[in-house]
């Protein structure tokens, strides 16, 4: 029955939306602090100033908690592409699946193995080892999100591979009368430095040293506010708005050469991102909804020229709208739009304010602001929602796609019109997610699965939140002079008063 | 050089890998209830702790591997077995929060909780492993696609829940052996008298599976009858078995617990041969999916082998370095 295909589309494509989103509160909080724990680790180990490791002790230990939610949440993407997406499994294994395996390999026992020296091997090895540990953490979380992201830019923008028929028993092979096809590598490094990988990697990073940031500055200048822990929140908050500050600023240029990279090889999503209906000279909207019906920008506010300004350099040179797309062709237009929007616009207000708290920190005034502080309290939450909402954004507005078709393309390579003036896609070259899903599965199975994600995730979040909280309300405040391993067992916790960090091993 | 072949030796190495360390982790979350108070119970959670996650990952490298070597078995297998599957991840979910949360508060309560949680996430884990086995073992149903017909239900045949039970059984002596090498006195008598127990039931459904695949699935034993050497693997699984009691007693735990590792290890070799050349082996008539037609191209089988000689020379070193610094008796 279509409906019920319909249904297992749908459900799986909400299914992996609450999946993923969930998932991806957890990676940049890993990379973020993943390397101000090195650089803490790194700066007690060549000051020997006791305050450096009495961070790095504290931000460990809400890095541990985010880690294993991550690594959780994380298995659960890795078998999704097989439960819900087998045919596109099928599809792009050979391409897909290796970068995957890759992740597997390089970045996630470099993390793990470490993370348990990081967390528990405070007393069992050296000062000196330990940083290691902590940059072999760091580094193994940065190697994981390299090969996700150079997986899901080969989606966007798909190179290094030809579409080929399979072969059963050494002969082409054919379902009902129809060639079975997939991707097959033939240049890995073209795979990997497709055209959008470098952009994309470079955004993914800034985005996590973003969130890192403001996790710190949160509960930093939550403590300033409560006038506790006072030494230690003022350094970490120093560190961690040097980190923000170049971050935001960096994010400007790889937002903009990144947004042109978009329009140049996925013109429909940049469309669907402003809203941009008619080819023609194209207006920046700051804010507005946009109207499939009308083709418009209801209570649009907008730079005229703007977006023609940013892609071309001119604010009169026309920009690829929506019509030149036919309606199966076009991705959903609000989401990406609103979701593009909240990205750019905390990008924006992070920066201003990053440079408004820079500038009275030099003159010494920016801890007494305590409308500062608390700003800073709660911006955490518009920075991990920008981090989704970009991904939002990129994943809808590549709809309907799953592997991104080439556009048929004439000998000198502009981009070929059918009669209705609407650019036409190779369509065996790519592969729609509507044809994606898992055929074994019912819409049934689904929806079951959805439900209990949905209360495992729940429930995850709130204790998430739970042991978040209480880490943070007792501080960074270790009652005796050596970490406990972690499992607050009191007769250790005695016979630990003899090895301290100053003693060594 | 057959890449095809030495991919699914690969394979066979992540299994064993993953099977002898998360084993364990899942052995001590099925005895942890039986070790008594929370201070015993407690030895149980720091024994694995720094370790558990690193060992999950060979979970998540086994998946990647197969879906990168082997694509059509890793789709055809995650979306027929979608139900356990996501059971599965559930079970590791709430396994890894067990583990993590527990100690986060002082509450007897709380404790008491996610130690249930850690029980029955490893029990649940442990059986959904031994379903997909032993429906692996006898095959499934397929199309002419490789895409999976079949039902939930028809995958809870007999010899799947002989083998989730021998499983668990399996974990359970591993386990216990592991928590005996890392703990002193204090639960050793609960400990060994687990171990008397693992060991009799392992050699009941070893013995009960063994003569159901014999008699009822003959596919499972070609391989044996191709090559007569693989019967030599018997004798020396057993001896393996046998060392594992044998050397407890004589408190020569280390080489107990590389025993009971060894008895993991031909258990997956043999789960290889009963499947070798398959993959998913096709109950019906349609064809099986084997390590040929379900495989990536040659150049990925290739890109993907030097990867794995990278790796793991890297991934033995990180091992090597966590276990030596971890080594020792908690508590």
């Amino acid at each position: 029955m279509i409906f019920s295909e319909m249904d297992v589309v749908l459900l799986s494509r909400i299914q992996f939306a609450l999946t993923i989103m969930f998932h991806y509160l957890f990676p940049p909080l890993t990379i973020g602090l993943g390397v101000i724990i090195a650089y803490l680790e790194g700066m007690y180990v060549w000051t020997k100033n006791e305050i450096y490791m009495t961070a790095a002790r504290y931000w460990t230990q809400i890095f541990g908690i985010n880690f294993a939610i991550g690594v959780a949440t994380g298995i659960v993407m890795e078998f999704e592409f097989g439960t819900n997406w087998a045919m596109y499994s099928r599809f792009v294994g050979d391409v897909f699946g290796s970068a995957l395996a890759a992740e597997g390999i390089f970045a996630f026992f470099l993390e793990s193995g470490f993370l348990a020296i990081l967390v528990f091997g405070y007393k069992r090895v050296s000062p000196a080892f330990h940083f290691f540990s902590a940059c072999m953490v760091a580094l193994g979380s940065i190697f994981s999100s390299i090969w996700i992201t150079v997986a899901n830019s080969w989606q966007q923008t798909p190179a290094g591979h030809k579409i080929v028929q399979m072969t059963r028993e050494g002969e082409p092979w054919f379902i009902n009368g129809e060639p079975v096809m997939r991707a097959e590598i033939i240049d890995f490094w073209a795979m990997v430095f497709n055209p959008s990988t470098v952009h994309r990697l470079i955004h993914v990073w800034l985005g996590c040293f973003i969130v890192g940031a403001f996790l710190v500055l949160s509960i930093s200048a939550f403590y300033v506010l409560k006038n506790r822990h006072l030494e230690f929140a003022k350094k970490s908050f120093s560190g961690a708005l040097v980190l923000a500050l170049i971050s935001c600023l960096a994010m400007f240029v790889s937002g903009h050469f990144q947004a042109k990279m978009v329009y140049a090889y996925q013109p429909a999503k940049m469309a669907a991102f402003e809203g941009h209906f008619e080819t023609g000279v194209a207006d920046m909207s700051l804010i507005g909804i946009p109207n499939s019906e009308t083709e418009s920008v209801d209570y649009g506010l907008a730079v005229p020229g703007g977006l023609s300004f940013l892609l071309h350099e001119d604010f009169s040179e026309p920009v690829i709208g929506l019509d030149k797309f036919k309606q199966e062709d076009r991705p959903p237009i609000l989401i990406p739009f609103i979701c593009y929007r909240i990205m750019i616009g905390t990008g924006v207000a992070f920066t201003v304010l990053t440079v408004l708290a820079t500038f009275w920190m030099y003159r010494g005034s920016l801890y007494d602001k305590k409308w500062m502080m608390w700003i800073f309290v709660i911006s955490i939450l518009p920075a991990i929602a920008a981090n989704e909402a970009g991904w939002v954004a990129t994943e809808v507005g590549r709809q309907p796609w799953i592997v991104h078709a080439p556009f048929e393309k004439d000998d000198a390579g502009n981009r070929m019109e059918d009669e209705d003036g609407k650019f036409v896609y190779v369509e065996g070259e790519g592969l729609r997610t509507t044809d994606a899903v898992s055929q074994a599965i019912s819409a049934e199975q689904v929806l079951g699965s959805i439900v209990m994600f949905g209360l495992i995730y729940f429930l995850l979040g709130a204790l998430w939140i739970f042991v978040l909280n209480r880490k943070i309300q007792k501080g960074p405040v270790f009652d005796d002079e050596a970490p406990p391993d972690d499992s607050a067992d009191q007769q250790s916790l005695t016979s630990l008063k003899q090895h301290t960090l100053t003693e060594g091993r | 050089m057959d890449l095809n072949l030495i991919w699914f030796v690969l394979l066979a190495a992540l299994t064993m890998g993953y099977a002898i360390l998360d084993g364990f982790d899942f052995g001590v979350g099925m005895i942890q209830p039986l070790l008594g108070d929370v201070e015993k119970r407690n030895l149980a959670i720091k024994a694995i702790g720094p370790l558990w996650d690193g060992n999950e990952v060979w979970l998540v490298t086994l998946g990647g591997a197969l879906f990168a070597a082997f694509p059509e078995a890793y789709a055809t297998i995650m979306s027929a077995f979608y139900l356990p599957v996501m059971a599965l991840l559930c079970s590791l979910i709430v396994r890894a929060v067990s583990i993590d949360f527990r100690n986060k508060t002082e509450s007897a309560t709380w404790k008491k909780f996610w130690d249930a949680g850690f029980f029955f996430s490893s029990l649940s884990a442990t059986t959904l492993f031994g379903l997909l086995v032993g429906n692996l073992i006898i095959g499934i149903p397929l199309d002419e696609r490789g895409v999976f017909i079949g039902s939930l239900t028809g995958l809870l045949g007999v010899f799947p829940v002989l083998v989730a039970l021998f499983a668990i059984s399996v974990f359970l002596l591993h386990g216990t052996i592991f928590l005996i090498l890392k703990t002193g006195e204090s639960v050793r008598q609960t400990l060994v008298r687990t171990m008397w127990v693992a060991i009799a039931s392992f050699l009941f459904f070893y013995l009960v599976t063994t003569f159901y695949a014999v008699t009822q699935f003959p596919q499972t034993t070609r391989m044996f009858r191709e090559q007569p050497v693989f019967y030599g693997l018997v004798p020396v699984h057993f001896a393996m078995l046998w060392s594992v009691p044998m050397l407890v007693l004589k408190n020569k735990f280390g080489w107990a617990f590389v025993c009971s590792c060894g008895n993991i290890a031909c258990l997956v070799v043999l789960f290889g041969l009963a499947l070798f050349p398959n993959l998913v082996l096709a109950s019906n008539s349609m064809p099986s999916l084997d390590i040929y037609n379900a495989a990536s191209s040659e150049s990925t089988l290739w890109l993907m082998l030097i990867f794995a000689m990278i790796g793991l020379p890297l991934i033995s070193a990180y091992t090597v370095i966590v276990y030596w610094t971890f080594r020792g008796k908690v508590g």
